[in-house]
């Protein structure tokens, strides 16, 4: 074991309802102290993923570790880690005092030291004054907070966040995830979230766990998993992304010259390029390519003509057809001034740079 | 209790006139005058009144019948009633509330087929089941010759005639009235709670105590209702199964009414009878509302 042992390890879980595969051979390691996302489109496995880390289901195969310790097979109720559900599942019956105090008690903590951690609880999710009210008493981001709250309360090693988000409006949500991100970051505490909401796991996370159909598409930070996706899926779900089919025309060992679909040539690294393949797939984010009706200087450039224009406030959206053929969509900052605004039927300079251009697996 | 309070304060249909709220209720309350307030009074006039040696009733004033329900024969078997309609419903509700738990735990196809099983007995005539157990306990029963012979036993068991068999009976005949309340509420408890509860901590007989069981008592106090009320007053079983050897309040008040001819004292019976009843009922009602306010306060 290394000096600094994952907080958690799974390796090759797999999990089948039926003759459905849920999680498919997945393998993480999330490092102590990390915001770690699961992200992934409905029935992606995720939400599974992170039941059988609560204990909530069993794997057919593979095992889970909680601090270097086997809990593959162990009860919810005797893993050090908690959660907080989607629907908050607050308990009707129990005031937010004694919902938050809930897991102390279990723990059989002195009523002292209990009274002490609810407070400090409460007050880590201002919800002073509201200690006496029901749940059915609070507003959903209250719930929220209470949920919240009751989980953190017994000092979990992880916290386990399924969607918890998803039910409040989008102004109250965009202020929690700032707020879910501080906490744990002056908690110092492992969080493992859940969501399908790409936006959601770029602004949070530490580390992102892209998952489709049951596997792990691509593990890494958010700058890895926007710039360099490694596959067509990553790609597409993760930001907006022109997908072009491309085949090599010619290289020289250190470079190559690639067609793109429609017939536009580009030079790029050869090392990208998947070896011995004639043909692969390349995505190019909307945003890297420069546009101005000026000739402008980039490691890549090429002419094009806008097919179609879409205002959208602080961007503009263009469709381009290249001289060479190929489509590309565009998202250009609205900065210039209107004289130099781009609109349909304007001729354009292009500009990209060669590593903007990456290289995806398709399967 | 929710379920058997009416008149809940979120009222919804608030702005529609009072009147069409109460032609709605018209046919409601025609049959509960002229079946239950009016019978009620007839039998609070009689419990008054005394007889003639032909059984009718005498329009004199006496209290003469109120202090013969409050003599040792009639108080013992007034306890005995409470006492085997305590059992019934005991009884019930151990073996009901797994069955409900259990049934609210399935998926929805699961669910059906099993409440229907549930309900099965309902397409029956209830004397007809109660013949079925009849055959069941005999002496040459189902039940003795299978034990007979397996060997387990040399000589038929006396079951039939028996208070076990009057229990029987009415375990028989009520668990339907408990399984269903119960299972009303469980289906309505979010398995994220349940599952929430383990997350924290608690294992599953402290998930049991501390959350399961508050969440589904509302159906716990209707199923407790619907079964202890009735089973106090049931006279048929403890005749067929009981072989009137157990007799029953009901049975008691049935015999005064039928064959002893005397009326007035079957009316005090049932008017004390009837009174318990409401004093039992307010004290649950109290007990219920007090704790459904502790929280708030």
């Amino acid at each position: 074991m290394s000096s600094d042992p994952a907080m958690i390890e799974i390796s090759g879980v797999t999990k089948r309802f039926g003759g459905f595969t849920a999680v498919d051979n997945v393998s993480l390691e999330v490092r102590a102290g990390e915001f770690l996302t699961l992200l992934g489109p409905s029935g992606c496995g995720k939400t599974t993923l992170l039941r059988m880390i609560a204990g909530f289901e069993t794997p057919e195969a593979g095992a889970i570790l909680l601090g270097g310790e086997d809990v593959t097979y162990l009860a919810p109720y005797r893993r050090n880690v908690n959660q907080v559900f989607q629907s908050y599942a607050l308990f009707p019956h129990l005031t937010v005092r004694d919902n938050i105090a809930f897991g102390l008690r279990m723990q059989k903590c002195p009523d002292a030291e209990i009274a002490k951690q609810v407070a400090d609880a409460v007050s880590l999710v201002s919800l002073e004054g509201f200690e006496n009210r029901m749940p059915n008493e609070l507003s959903g981001g209250q719930r929220q907070r209470v949920a919240l709250a009751r989980a953190l309360a017994p000092k979990p090693k992880v916290l386990l966040l399924d969607e918890p988000l998803s039910a409040l409006d989008a102004k109250l949500r965009a202020s929690m995830q700032i707020e879910l991100k501080r906490l744990q970051r002056q908690l110092g505490m492992t969080f493992v979230f859940v969501t399908h909401d790409q936006e959601e796991a770029l602004t949070m996370s530490d580390r992102i766990a892209v998952m489709n159909k049951g596997r792990v598409e691509q593990f890494g930070t958010s700058d890895e998993i926007y710039h360099q996706p490694k596959t067509a899926f990553v790609a597409e779900f993760i930001g907006e992304a022109n997908l072009l089919t491309a085949e090599m025309v010619s290289h020289n060992g250190t470079t190559g010259c690639v067609r793109l679909e429609g017939g536009l040539e580009l030079t790029i690294a050869l090392e990208k390029w998947p070896a011995g393949s004639k043909s692969a797939l390349v995505s190019i984010r909307p945003e890297k390519v420069h546009i101005s009706r000026h000739p402008i200087e980039a490691e890549i450039i090429f002419s094009a003509r806008v097919m179609e224009e879409l205002f959208q406030g602080a961007l503009d959206r263009l469709w381009l057809e290249c001289d060479a053929g190929t489509q590309l969509m565009v998202l250009e900052a609205n900065e210039s001034s209107l004289m130099e605004a781009i609109h349909e039927g304007d001729r354009v300079y292009c500009g990209l740079h060669a590593d903007d251009i990456v290289v995806v697996r398709t399967e | 209790m929710q379920s058997l309070s009416p008149g809940s304060p979120d009222n919804t249909h608030a702005r529609r006139p009072r009147w069409l709220g109460w032609l709605l209720l018209a046919p409601m309350l025609a049959w509960l005058l002229l079946f239950v307030v009016v019978p009620m009074g007839i039998l609070f006039v009689y419990s008054f009144c005394q007889r003639d040696d032909l059984g009718r009733v005498v329009f004199s004033f006496t209290w003469e019948n109120y202090e013969r329900v409050f003599t040792p024969i009639y108080l013992a078997i007034l306890w005995r009633s409470v006492l085997f309609a305590a059992l019934t419903t005991a009884l019930c509700v151990g073996i009901g509330y797994p069955v409900a738990w259990y049934i609210a735990r399935q998926t929805e196809t699961m669910r059906n087929r099993l409440l229907l099983l549930v309900m099965i007995p309902f397409w029956t005539s209830f004397l007809i089941r109660t013949y079925a157990w009849i055959t069941i306990l005999k002496g040459e029963g189902l039940l003795n010759s299978l034990l007979l012979s397996s060997g387990a036993i040399v000589k038929p068991l006396e079951l039939l005639y028996t208070p076990f068999a009057v229990v029987i009976g009415l375990v028989y005949a009520y668990l339907p009235f408990m399984i269903l309340p119960i299972y009303g509420s469980a289906e309505k408890l979010d398995n994220a709670i349940v599952e929430a509860a383990h997350d924290l901590g608690a294992g599953p007989v402290r998930v049991f105590s501390e959350v399961v069981i508050p969440l589904t008592r509302p159906g716990i106090a209707a199923g407790i209702l619907l079964v202890f009320v009735p089973a106090i007053g049931m006279f048929a079983i403890s005749d067929l199964m009981g072989g009137a050897k157990v007799p029953m309040i009901g049975n008691v008040i049935q015999n005064q009414f039928f064959t002893a001819r005397n009326w007035p004292f079957g009316a005090a019976l049932g008017i004390v009878f009837t009174l318990l009843f409401v004093i039992a009922y307010t004290l649950v009602q109290r007990r219920q509302k007090r704790r459904a306010n502790v929280p708030q306060a």
